[in-house]
C-alpha cells in the first residue's frame, strides 16, 4: 500500500516509516522538519502549503497517517502551534477527500480529556474534552482531534480512525514524558502523586501500524501497561524526585536543575489522565509488548544518571 | 506488637492485582494501604474498642456494596468500616469509599485517597469498581451525613438514590451496615459552613471540649443480611426511591435496636 505520513521526521514518525516500510509498503514522508537521509522518499514542505497538495496529487496515497501535530515543548509560539494543529489537521482531510485516500488515522494524545480534580479516573472515549481553558496549551490540539472525527460523518466515503496515545517512553528518549523525565531532579507537587500511563515506543509505533492495518473505524483511547504513580515513574527511572509545595512550583521551574514546564501543566502533576483503552484491543488485538518497568528499565539504560 | 504483624499480614492476603511494585492498575499501592492499617489497626481494636457483628454477610469475592449511616463530623465511621473489612474478613477485602469531591483538592489527603483507593464518589468510579467485582463503601447521606449534630447521632438524613440504580444497573448485592458510637467518638454541637468553605470544606465540625480529636467512644459495626434488588437502573423514580427506602427502613432498624442496647448497657450496670 502507498502511505503517506505528514509529520514523518519526528522520533516516532521515523520509526513507524521505517516499520511500514520493512512491512513492504511504499512510504512516503512529509515534515516542515528536515530528515537528512531519509530512507523514505521524503519532502521537506509544510502541511498546510500547496507543496503538499502536490505531494497528495502526484502520489495518491492509500493512507494517510497525520502525525503533524505538535505540543508546546517544540514551538514556542502560540499563535503559530494551533495554526499547524487545526488547520494542518484540516488541510490533511481535505487532501485526504480530494484525493480518493482510503483510510486516514489521526494521531492524537490522551490528554484530550485534561486533568482536573473531579475528572474519572479512566475515560473513555465518549466523553468531552474538560479543563481546557486551565491548559491552552492543549486546547488547540483538542479542536484537532475534535475536528479530525468530524470527518467519521462529513466524509463517509473515508474510513477515519482517531487515535488517542498515551505517552510514549524509551530509549529514543523523545515525548513529553521522557523531557520531563530527562533531568536528574524532577519536580514533583507535594501532597499529589497522579497515575501516568505511558507505552514503550516500539509498541507505540506498533498500534499506530495495527491501526493501518485493521481500519478501525472511530475515536480510540491507545494504551498498554497500567498506569503507575508518577513518583514511581520517576524512581524507576533513577531520577530524584523534589517534592515542591505547589505556591512554588512556578517560581522554580526551570532553576536547580528543574525543567521548564508549560503553563497548565501543574494540572498534569497533580491529577491523573488515564484513558480506557478496552475498545482499540478489542477492535484491532492490540497487547503491548513491554509491561510499566520493562519501558521504564530501557529508557534509564538509554539515558543513565549517576545518582 | 501484634498490630504491625497483623496489618501487614492483611494487606499481603488482599486479592487485589497487584504488580511487581505492590501497585494495582486503580494505583492502589500495598505499601500505602499497610502503612495506613499500620495506623488504623491500634485505634481499631484498642482507642475505639470496635465491635462488629454479622461480618460474614459481605460477600468473600466477587461485587458488593456497603451500604450505611454517616456520623462522626470526621467519617471516622468510614475509617473504621474499612478496617473491619480488612482485619476481621476472611480473605480480608478492601472496602472502598466514594470520597467527597471536595477531599482532592487537598495535597497528602488527594494522595493518599488515590493510593488506598478512595476515590471521589463519580458515578463512572463506582460503576467500574463493581464491574471489575470490588467491595464498595457507600454512604447516601454524604457530607450531610458526617455534618449530624451529637443529638440526632440515631436518626438518619436524606439518602441519595445514585446508589440504587448503579446496584440495579450492575446487578450488585447491597450489604446494609449500621454504625453507632461515631458521634460519641466526635460529639459535634455545630458546624461552622462559611469558615468551612473558606478553606474549601463543606463545613468544619465544631466539638465541646474544643479540640478536634476524637474521644476513646466505643464504636459498634452491624452488617445486615445481603439486599439484592432486580432491576436496570433506568426505573422511574418512584419505583427507584421505594427500593432506596427499603434499605433506610433497614438501617433505621439496626440503628434504633443499636440505640436502645446502647442505652441499656449503663442502665444495668447501675443495678449490679
Amino acid at each position: 500500500m502507498k502511505i503517506l505520513i505528514p509529520g514523518a521526521a519526528g522520533a516516532i514518525g521515523r520509526k513507524l516509516a521505517a516499520r511500514l516500510q520493512e512491512s513492504g509498503h511504499d512510504v512516503i514522508g512529509i515534515d516542515r522538519r528536515a530528515w537528512p537521509n531519509a530512507p523514505i522518499e521524503f519532502h521537506q514542505v509544510d502541511v498546510r502549503k500547496r507543496a503538499a497538495e502536490d505531494v497528495f496529487r502526484r502520489v495518491r496515497p492509500e493512507v494517510v497517517i497525520h502525525m503533524a501535530t505538535v505540543t508546546s515543548l517544540v514551538v514556542s509560539k502560540e499563535d503559530e502551534r494551533s495554526l499547524i494543529n487545526v488547520s494542518g489537521t484540516r488541510a490533511v482531510f481535505e487532501y485526504a477527500r480530494a484525493f480518493a485516500v482510503e483510510h486516514c488515522v489521526f494521531v492524537g494524545r490522551h490528554t484530550f480529556y485534561g486533568a482536573g480534580p473531579d475528572s474519572p479516573l479512566f475515560h473513555t472515549e465518549d466523553e468531552p474534552p474538560l479543563e481546557l481553558d486551565r491548559y491552552p496549551e492543549l486546547a488547540d490540539m483538542a479542536a484537532a482531534d475534535l475536528y479530525a472525527s468530524t470527518a467519521l460523518w462529513r466524509f463517509p466515503e473515508l474510513t477515519t480512525t482517531v487515535l488517542r496515545l498515551c505517552y510514549s517512553l524509551g530509549p529514543d528518549g523523545h515525548g513529553t514524558l521522557a523531557a520531563f523525565l530527562m533531568g536528574r531532579r524532577v519536580p514533583l507537587v507535594f501532597g499529589f502523586d497522579p497515575l501516568f500511563q505511558f507505552l514503550h515506543e516500539d509498541d507505540y509505533v506498533s498500534a499506530i501500524a495495527l491501526a493501518v492495518a485493521k481500519r478501525p473505524r472511530g475515536v480510540f483511547n491507545v494504551a498498554g501497561p497500567q498506569a503507575l504513580p508518577l513518583s514511581s515513574v520517576v524512581i524507576e527511572a533513577h531520577r530524584t524526585p523534589i517534592w515542591i509545595p505547589e505556591f512554588l512550583v512556578s517560581g522554580l521551574q526551570g532553576r536547580l536543575g528543574l525543567p521548564r514546564l508549560a503553563r497548565g501543566a501543574i494540572a498534569h502533576l497533580k491529577y491523573p489522565v488515564v484513558v480506557d483503552a478496552r475498545a482499540f484491543r478489542e477492535h484491532t488485538g492490540f497487547h503491548h509488548e513491554h509491561d510499566e518497568l520493562e519501558t521504564l528499565r530501557a529508557f534509564r539504560e538509554a539515558f543513565p544518571l549517576s545518582r | 506488637m501484634r498490630n504491625p504483624q497483623e496489618a501487614r499480614e492483611a494487606i499481603d492476603r488482599l486479592e487485589l492485582p497487584f504488580n511487581a511494585l505492590g501497585m494495582d492498575p486503580y494505583g492502589i499501592s500495598k505499601r500505602h494501604l499497610r502503612l495506613a492499617l499500620t495506623v488504623l489497626a491500634p485505634l481499631y481494636r484498642h482507642y475505639f474498642s470496635v465491635r462488629v457483628r454479622g461480618i460474614e454477610r459481605i460477600p468473600p469475592r466477587g461485587r458488593a456494596m456497603l451500604v450505611g449511616n454517616h456520623s462522626g463530623g470526621v467519617a471516622i465511621d468510614a475509617a473504621m468500616v474499612i478496617a473491619s473489612c480488612l482485619l476481621e474478613l476472611e480473605p480480608p477485602r478492601l472496602a472502598q469509599g466514594m470520597a467527597e469531591r471536595f477531599l482532592n483538592r487537598f495535597p497528602v489527603v488527594s494522595k493518599w485517597a488515590s493510593r488506598t483507593g478512595q476515590f471521589t464518589g463519580l458515578p463512572e468510579h463506582a460503576e467500574r469498581l463493581l464491574e471489575d467485582d470490588r467491595l464498595l463503601l457507600v454512604f447516601p447521606e454524604g457530607a450531610r451525613g458526617t455534618a449530624k449534630l451529637f443529638r440526632d447521632r440515631y436518626t438518619l438524613v436524606a439518602f441519595g438514590s445514585g446508589f440504587m440504580r448503579l446496584a440495579l444497573k450492575t446487578q450488585t448485592p447491597i450489604v446494609p451496615f449500621a454504625v453507632l458510637g461515631a458521634s460519641e467518638a466526635f460529639p459535634t454541637i455545630a458546624n461552622a459552613t462559611r469558615l468551612g468553605r473558606l478553606l474549601g470544606l463543606p463545613y468544619i465540625p465544631i466539638v465541646a471540649y474544643g479540640l478536634p480529636v476524637a474521644l476513646p467512644a466505643k464504636i459498634e459495626i452491624e452488617y445486615g443480611a445481603r439486599l439484592l434488588f432486580t432491576g436496570s437502573g433506568n426505573e422511574e423514580d418512584s419505583v427507584v426511591s421505594g427500593y432506596v427506602r427499603k434499605v433506610e427502613e433497614t438501617i433505621a432498624a439496626m440503628l434504633q435496636a443499636g440505640a436502645c442496647r446502647r442505652r441499656g448497657e449503663p442502665r444495668t450496670g447501675e443495678r449490679t
